[in-house]
């Protein structure tokens, strides 16, 4: 099991980087999403593996799995969600400021001429 | 007392001229001039006790653990210069209320000038190097405004721009040279510096101290090769030349070699680098000043040549050289300040400074002619006058002294350049008063009226007497200062006009005759100097700022591109390169944790997002498409979770794919639907590369983890989860209570979150932004049916049921897996579908509550929550509980938690949805036909149908409707018309 | 129970909801509810640096839960200092926006409460997982308000900036993984004490998980190579969100100076911080290729950033440092560069609004309102900035080049920081001739559309220069307090006795 755990969050890793790294904004939104995946795995997994062991209490002497890194994740999947929505949404705005979805920034001699504005 | 206030009182006056202006030039000249001789008067009280030999001491702590406390001390040396810096002070404000012009700021010149006072006065009565590095720094920043005060004329920018570059500069290594030195005496008192010569001059950081302390000296005093400032210092107005060249500024270094002259000086360092240095000057400057026909600069040169002299007898470590040195300090500052003075008046009244244009002004203007010419011969040396005496005594000390071995260089040289200032003087007088009166002058030349005249005719009369009665008049303050200078017993010397037949009598009868032939024959020597190839200091200068300049913006071209993927490239490289550095250089042990065994259900789901991350890889560009498999990934993502028993996570994770995928065709439909896929094949290797790498370093880590047992604090939770908050669900309890505090910080993110969004959005709705909205059209392709009937009755059908469910998961959250979040996003899934079936119109008009209340109501009632807890004196987000039973869902333990779940919920449905309706009411302003009145509406006429899946029906659906404004505005806060904010 | 503690964290925690909820419409009662609330809280600030100097280590368990299990803030010197500048700087600057740029877009002032409350969060609480999720919150504020007023370049800045951040965030929450994963807690007190405890086959995964968290920090402290996304942002965001980000970067330096020192320290007796490899020459590089970009600018607010990059250099040469001496003389040039710089920002944007279709390009222009008043800021300022005197820049980096003196390398040190100044007095005095000075001999007159407020703003700008003329004169004072902050934070046992009590302490 544990194999396959650590090849997820290693492929889905690669995956986010890889397209992190590429021009258009929403391209590295999906990249961005596939990174949390991966780190939301990583962090569960560091309360190590367990199955069929939810942290609820029937019998409190029951083996359970480590339920703080699944408090800890949960969390960071909220404010992945909202951080992912305010890019997408900075993104429809960027590129309706100026044309094209790309991310380099304008040169030194564009920034002043913004500033003209 | 008085000391500190000697100091501090040009500083705390120098607000008076800048107001005082207001009510005229007089009141203003008068006011400086009082706050002038206040302080002088102040010196002078200290006058008696010096003479009485005593040294007069204010000392305050300030920051002692840095050795750097308010200390200040007068004696002989300090006296003369605080003297001279405020008695020539008065002076120049009487001269420049006459000089300046009605369009100068007479106000501010004032200003700089007391400024600059303060600072000088503080340089020379300073007890603590460290301090004085203070008052040694203002200089150069107030000698900047006054250098820069007529910053209309590029001269004078330039000049002020040279001279802080070159003087501050020299000050930056001044501060390395003085911390090493007090390191090395231990202390940064001066005097206490003063009393360990020895150690100092033994100490192995001596050459460095030594170094760095000079390069201060070297560039304020203008010292060749920093010599070149100094002339183009002379745009400014003349009486800041008058007053910064003759006395004070130029003189700080000296002042400053002077004062550490019996701890650095008599090394093998300080006299060939002092004294050469102080040489080549004293040559090199004459030579050039000799050739100036501007005035200014002709006095700017021989203002350099004169330094050098003194550089160089303080480089000759010998206490006669000392004595000479400090006698020419005082006839230097009178003679120059006069020279300055008069070529203001020139310059004034004739209206050039070109001695080419001038000449025969004894005529004209008789007084200034006879006060010039009494000044410029002084300066050349000519007997019976200042000048004459104090060169005398240097080229007496000059013809003693080996340099490298030889007897003869340097009297040589020393005669030489006497020689040139010789010439240059008398030029001064030849070129300028002497010859036969011209008719061409600009203006016509006249003598000033009694407030120009009268500073300069004070000085020439000082240089008169002192040159007749030196001793009577200059004897004892020599004394003093030279003793306070070599903090040693005086050598026996007596100031005289004639001191029987020495080698200097031969050598300024030389400088006398050579000098005046020079003169008679200057056009032709002037032909050979003019074939010469002489290096500009200035053009240097500005060569280096240029290439400085250039390399900088070459440097941050090339490193800052503004290249996202090469930030991001640069940031995830390091973070792997130092991520292995760190895991190399420190112990690793394999773990021993048994694994867990694989089924043949999770296998496929392996596969399965294998094969998804690669197909997204692979079409990436497509990002429709890339974006189905991304939310697959998500999907089984939270299935793995269900597997390893966090069902709270599996569940949120869903319902957040869910929401996401919503938002993110939303976002898709305004954005273009394929990538640039133009990129070259190296940076994709390159990221390949970068990506292979990081994802092995995660799943390594990963591994490692997983496979090496674990403690935790968790085992506390599980026993206080029940008992201590009364939930079974371990994780809802952890979040809602142990650590709640993360929750109400995350709430708080997605409450920001959609705030921002629709801050975003709505700043959209005007401006270009808008006329390009307005003027756009989709390339998604349409459904022609864009309210299905069957989705619009479903979804209806849906909406009280969802809004049920929702109710059950929030309550149970506490004890089963659910809670406020997933419950929020159920119910805000239910609502947008109503928005994608029915059309933003129609559901606006039924959905009446207000986002931005929600968001905010949701985030005051979780604190308020927390503050309940505070009223009872127990820490914010303590929670009480108690049991209730309620039918249908039975055994409900309703603690505080509940309200702040609740608080949780309301937040979350409030940004998402306020998100979500912002995002699709921006399509209501694209280029769009007439929206639907009633839920159910096609018109086929419209557009061609085509075949599509689900999702994208959804999102065209979601996003084709759109709502009236009127309508809206009864709804939802986010489509109101902007209102001005 | 002394509920002062969470009060920073609370009150813009409920003012701000009630800005995006109720007064929203009206702009006037925005400002009185925004300013108000800043006022209080630099009261609160000033308590606290009060409380705090009594040198005990004041904690609040929140939800009651006794730590490790429990989230516990803790007030010690240095969280009582870092909310006080918070406070201060927040103050001015919301003085100087509300001439006007609060309105240039929605919900300003939320944001900028929302601001205060994720920076008072981050300095105050003792729990790792909880500093990311006050990251977060900060972060995300500070993306709206860098969005603030809106155009082309400022929002593909914006676009980078989060995306830099988001990448980071991820590496936090891996940083904190590992770290929990090896010694099971995420309390840092509790943290302290297990590090030393953790058996050496699972160093190498603790100490990469420090790395990792160090270049968390390193992110938002911009050092080099992770500065890149601060020259463009700072460059375009609004003049008084820029002056507000200046705390944004210490941010960074001041959770290194927190957790490294707390719990990272030397593993060996010869005092060897592994960390400080990494930092001192990285801290070096900033600063040089900060004033390198200073030179290079070709507008005022790319010359502030790059001048904000450069302070940030000298603070990381003195935290490297990692003795009493060198972290407070850090802290003592923290706190004067971040009111240096947002000073400077300030000015600047007093500059850019009124020269329309000029902006702060350094070009000269026609004469523009308020030429000398301005300019004599701007010349105060700058002389901060540069690190001259009168100013705490210059005590300031008296004190670094006395601290690091006998260091490893420290000729290089010294070098480095004086020739950087004599670039920045170089530029600045280019720039500033250029724009008050030349612009003097240019005919003509710039017609505003509306003549721009004077008064606000050039009081917001004057108290923060006023405040540095009074931390320069009362250096001793400050000095001492620094002195017994860096005491404090060497002595870890105590800090550890404060939030875990005495039993835990044996255990270590």
């Amino acid at each position: 099991m544990e194999h396959l755990i650590a090849s997820a969050v290693a492929v889905m890793t690669a995956a986010g980087i890889y397209l992190t790294l590429s021009q258009g904004t929403f391209t590295i939104v999906m990249g961005l999403t596939l990174l949390t995946y991966a780190t939301n795995l990583f962090l569960f997994t560091m309360g190590r593996l367990a199955a069929n062991q939810p942290g609820i209490i029937f019998d409190p002497t029951a083996a359970h799995a480590d339920p703080i890194p699944q408090a800890l994740v949960l969390t960071a999947i909220v404010i992945s969600f909202g951080m992912t929505a305010l890019l997408l949404v900075m993104s429809v705005r960027g590129y309706f400021e100026s044309d094209g979805d790309a991310v380099d920034l304008l040169g030194p001699e564009e920034t002043v001429a913004r500033n003209r504005q | 007392m008085s000391l500190a206030l000697i100091v501090l009182l040009p500083f705390l006056g120098s607000v008076l001229p800048a107001l005082m202006i207001r009510s005229g030039r007089d009141a203003c000249a008068i006011a400086t001039g009082s706050i002038n001789t206040l302080a002088l008067a102040l010196l002078l009280t200290n006058l008696p006790a010096v003479l009485r030999g005593e040294v007069v001491r204010a000392d305050w702590p300030w920051m002692s653990r840095l050795g750097l406390d308010i200390q200040f001390f007068v004696d002989g040396l300090g006296l003369l210069f605080a003297g001279m810096i405020s008695g020539i002070g008065l002076l120049v404000v009487l001269y420049a209320r006459f000089y300046l012009s009605d369009g100068d700021t007479m106000g501010n010149f004032y200003t700089y000038l007391l400024l600059f006072q303060g600072a000088m006065v503080g340089i020379v009565l300073s007890n603590n190097v460290l301090l004085m590095l203070i008052f040694w720094e203002l200089t150069s920043l107030s000698s900047f405004l006054l250098i820069g005060f007529w910053g209309h004329t590029t001269a004078g920018r330039q000049g002020a721009r040279m001279a802080l570059t070159v003087t501050g500069g020299g000050g930056l290594a001044l501060i390395g040279g003085m911390l090493l030195l007090g390191h090395i005496a231990g202390t940064f008192e001066l005097t206490g510096i003063l009393t360990s010569g020895d150690t100092i001059r033994d100490s192995t950081l001596y050459p460095w101290a030594l170094g760095l302390i000079l390069v201060g000296c070297f560039t304020k005093s203008a010292q060749f090769p920093f010599h070149f400032w100094l002339p183009h210092a002379m745009a400014a107005p003349t009486p800041v030349s008058a007053y910064l060249h003759s006395a004070t500024m130029v003189k700080a270094g000296i002042f400053l070699m002077a004062r550490l002259w019996p701890v650095l000086s008599g090394t093998e360092w300080w006299f060939y680098i002092v004294a050469t240095t102080g040489l080549v000057t004293m040559l090199v400057a004459a030579a050039f000043a000799l050739f100036e026909d501007d005035l200014k600069s002709l006095l700017a040169y021989s203002t350099v040549s004169h330094l050098g002299l003194m550089t160089m007898l303080l480089g000759f470590s010998t206490p006669m050289a000392v004595v000479a040195c400090v006698l020419h300090i005082i006839n230097h500052a009178t003679f120059k300040a006069a020279l300055f003075m008069n070529t203001g008046i020139v310059d004034h009244e004739a209206g050039t400074r070109d001695l080419r244009k001038l000449g025969g002004l004894i005529h004209l203007m008789p007084v200034t002619a006879t006060l010039g010419m009494l000044a410029a011969a002084s300066m050349g040396g000519l007997p019976l006058l200042s000048g004459f005496l104090s060169k005398e005594m240097m080229l007496e000390e000059a013809s003693h002294t080996v340099w490298a071995g030889s007897t003869w260089v340097l009297p040589a040289l020393v005669t030489l350049a006497a020689v040139l200032s010789m010439a240059y003087s008398l030029r001064y007088i030849a070129h300028l008063y002497l010859g036969k009166q011209r008719d061409d002058y600009p203006q016509p030349p006249h003598d000033p009226g009694i407030g120009l005249t009268l500073p300069p005719c004070l000085l020439v009369m000082l240089v008169v007497l002192i040159g007749l009665f030196p001793e009577t008049f200059v004897g004892t303050t020599v004394r003093f200062a030279s003793a306070a200078v070599l903090q040693a017993p005086l050598p026996e010397f007596h100031l005289a006009i004639w001191h029987g037949w020495t080698p200097a009598v031969l050598m300024s009868a030389i400088a006398i005759v050579a000098g005046l032939s020079v003169l008679l024959a200057f056009g032709v020597i002037r032909e050979h100097w003019t074939r010469l190839p002489v290096p500009v200091g200035k053009s240097i200068f500005d060569a280096c700022i240029d290439v400085l300049a250039a390399t900088s913006r070459a440097v941050g071209a090339r490193l800052h591109n503004g290249s996202l993927q090469r930030y991001l490239f640069v940031l995830i490289a390091t973070t792997l390169i130092m991520g292995v550095w760190a895991f190399l250089r420190h112990e690793h042990a394999p773990g021993q944790r048994p694994l867990m065994p694989v089924n043949g259900v999770v296998l496929v789901a392996w596969f399965l997002l294998m094969g998804s991350c690669f197909l997204v890889i692979r079409h990436h560009a497509d990002r429709l498409l890339a974006l189905i498999i991304v939310n697959v990934i998500g999907l089984i993502a939270s299935l793995g979770f269900v597997y390893l028993s966090a069902p709270d996570l599996a569940l949120t994770q869903i319902s957040v794919e869910v929401v996401t995928l919503i938002l993110m065709l939303l976002a898709l439909y305004f954005l273009p639907k394929h990538s640039i896929t133009a990129v070259a094949q190296a940076v994709r290797v390159r990221h390949g590369v970068l990506s292979v790498l990081g994802g092995a370093a995660a799943g390594g880590l990963t591994w490692m983890m997983m496979t090496r047992d674990s403690e935790s604090i968790s085992e506390y939770y599980w026993e206080h989860a029940l008992a201590g908050s009364g939930g079974r669900n371990v994780v809802n309890v952890i979040i809602v209570d142990f650590r709640g505090f993360d929750t109400f910080g995350e709430i708080m993110v997605l409450g920001i979150a959609a705030l921002i969004i629709y801050a975003m959005l709505e700043g959209m709705l005007r401006g270009e932004t808008l006329t390009k909205l307005a003027s756009w059209n989709s390339d998604q392709r349409y459904s022609p049916n864009r309210h299905p009937l069957v989705m619009v009755v479903v979804t209806r059908l849906m909406l009280p049921l969802a809004l049920m469910v929702s109710v059950f998961i929030f309550l149970r959250g506490h004890n089963m897996p659910g809670g406020g979040f997933i419950a929020a996003l159920v119910v805000a899934i239910a609502l947008i579908m109503q928005y994608m079936a029915s059309g933003f119109g129609w559901a606006a008009k039924q959905v009446r509550f207000d986002y931005h209340a929600l968001i905010g109501g949701g985030a005051l009632i979780a604190a308020a929550t927390g503050i309940s807890a505070m009223v009872l004196d127990v820490p914010f987000l303590t929670s009480g509980h108690d049991h209730f039973h309620l039918p249908l869902i039975g055994e409900v333990e309703l603690s505080s938690t509940i309200a702040f779940d609740l608080g949780v919920f309301l937040t979350v449905v409030g940004g998402v949805m306020l998100a979500l309706a912002q995002l699709s009411y921006l399509g209501e302003n694209t280029a769009r036909e007439k929206m639907n009145e009633e839920p159910m509406d096609f018109d086929p006429s419209t557009r061609r149908a085509q075949p599509h899946s689900v999702a994208t029906a959804a999102a065209a659906d979601a996003t084709l409707s759109q709502p009236e404004t009127e309508q809206a505005a009864a709804g939802s806060d986010a489509t109101q018309p902007p209102k001005e904010l | 129970m002394n509920h002062w503690l969470i009060l920073p964290i609370l009150l813009p925690a409920i003012v701000a909801p009630l800005l995006a909820m109720a007064v929203r419409h009206d702009i006037v009662l925005a400002r009185v509810y925004s300013v108000g609330s800043t006022v209080l809280l630099v009261l609160i600030g000033l308590l606290q640096v009060w409380m705090a100097s009594d040198g005990t280590t004041r904690t609040y368990s929140l939800g009651n839960w006794a730590a490790p299990f429990g989230i516990v803030l803790v007030l010690d010197r240095l969280a009582a200092i870092m909310l006080l500048l918070t406070a201060v700087l927040g103050l001015f600057v919301l003085l100087y926006a509300i001439n006007g740029c609060d309105r240039r877009g929605r919900h300003f002032h939320a944001l900028f409460q929302f601001q205060l409350m994720g920076l008072n969060g981050a300095f105050l609480t003792g729990d790792l997982f909880n500093l990311f999720v006050f990251f977060e919150v900060l972060l995300i504020a500070s993306y709206g308000l860098m969005i603030h007023g809106g155009g082309a370049a400022r929002t593909r800045a914006a676009i980078q900036y989060v995306v830099v951040n988001l990448v980071g965030s991820s590496l936090f929450l891996f940083a904190l993984g590992l770290i929990y994963g090896v010694t099971g807690t995420l309390n840092m007190a509790d943290l302290a004490t297990k590090v030393p405890q953790v058996d050496s086959g699972n160093q190498a995964l603790l100490y990469t998980g420090a790395t990792l968290l160090l270049i968390v920090f390193g992110i938002k402290a911009a050092m080099v190579p992770l500065h890149f996304w601060l020259p463009g942002t700072y460059a375009n965001a609004a003049g008084p969100v820029a002056a507000l980000f200046s705390v944004m970067t210490k941010v960074g330096a001041y959770g290194i100076i927190r957790v490294f020192i707390l719990a990272f320290g030397p593993q060996d007796s010869e005092q060897h911080w592994f960390i400080a490899e990494w930092l001192m020459p990285s801290a070096a590089v900033t600063l040089v290729l900060g004033m390198i970009g200073v030179v290079a600018a070709r507008s005022l607010s790319q010359q502030s950033g790059f001048a904000a990059l450069a302070s940030m250099g000298t603070v990381m040469i003195a935290v490297a440092g990692f003795t009493p001496q060198t972290e407070s003389a850090a802290l003592y040039y923290l706190i004067h560069s971040t009111l240096a710089i947002a000073a400077l920002f300030l000015v600047v944007d007093a500059v850019t609004i009124r020269r329309p279709g000029l902006g702060d390009a350094l070009t000269s222009g026609p004469k523009f309102a308020h030429l000398g008043l301005i300019g004599s800021m701007f010349f105060v300022a700058v002389i901060a900035v540069a690190g001259m005197p009168p100013l705490s820049g210059f005590t300031g980096k008296l004190l670094i080049l006395d601290a690091t003196m006998g260091l490893r390398g420290w000729g290089w040190i010294w070098a480095v920081v004086l020739g950087t100044s004599l670039l920045a007095i170089i530029s600045f005095a280019s720039s500033g001739s250029m724009i008050f000075w030349k612009s003097t001999s240019v005919d003509g007159q710039f017609v505003a559309p509306q003549r721009p407020p004077i008064a606000l703003p050039m009081v917001a700008i004057g108290s923060i220069l006023a405040v540095l003329f009074l931390f320069t004169a009362f250096s001793p004072a400050v000095n001492q307090y620094l002195d017994a902050t860096a005491e404090q934070l060497f002595d870890t046992h105590q800090y550890i006795r404060a939030v875990l009590g005495g039993e835990e302490l044996a255990s270590s």
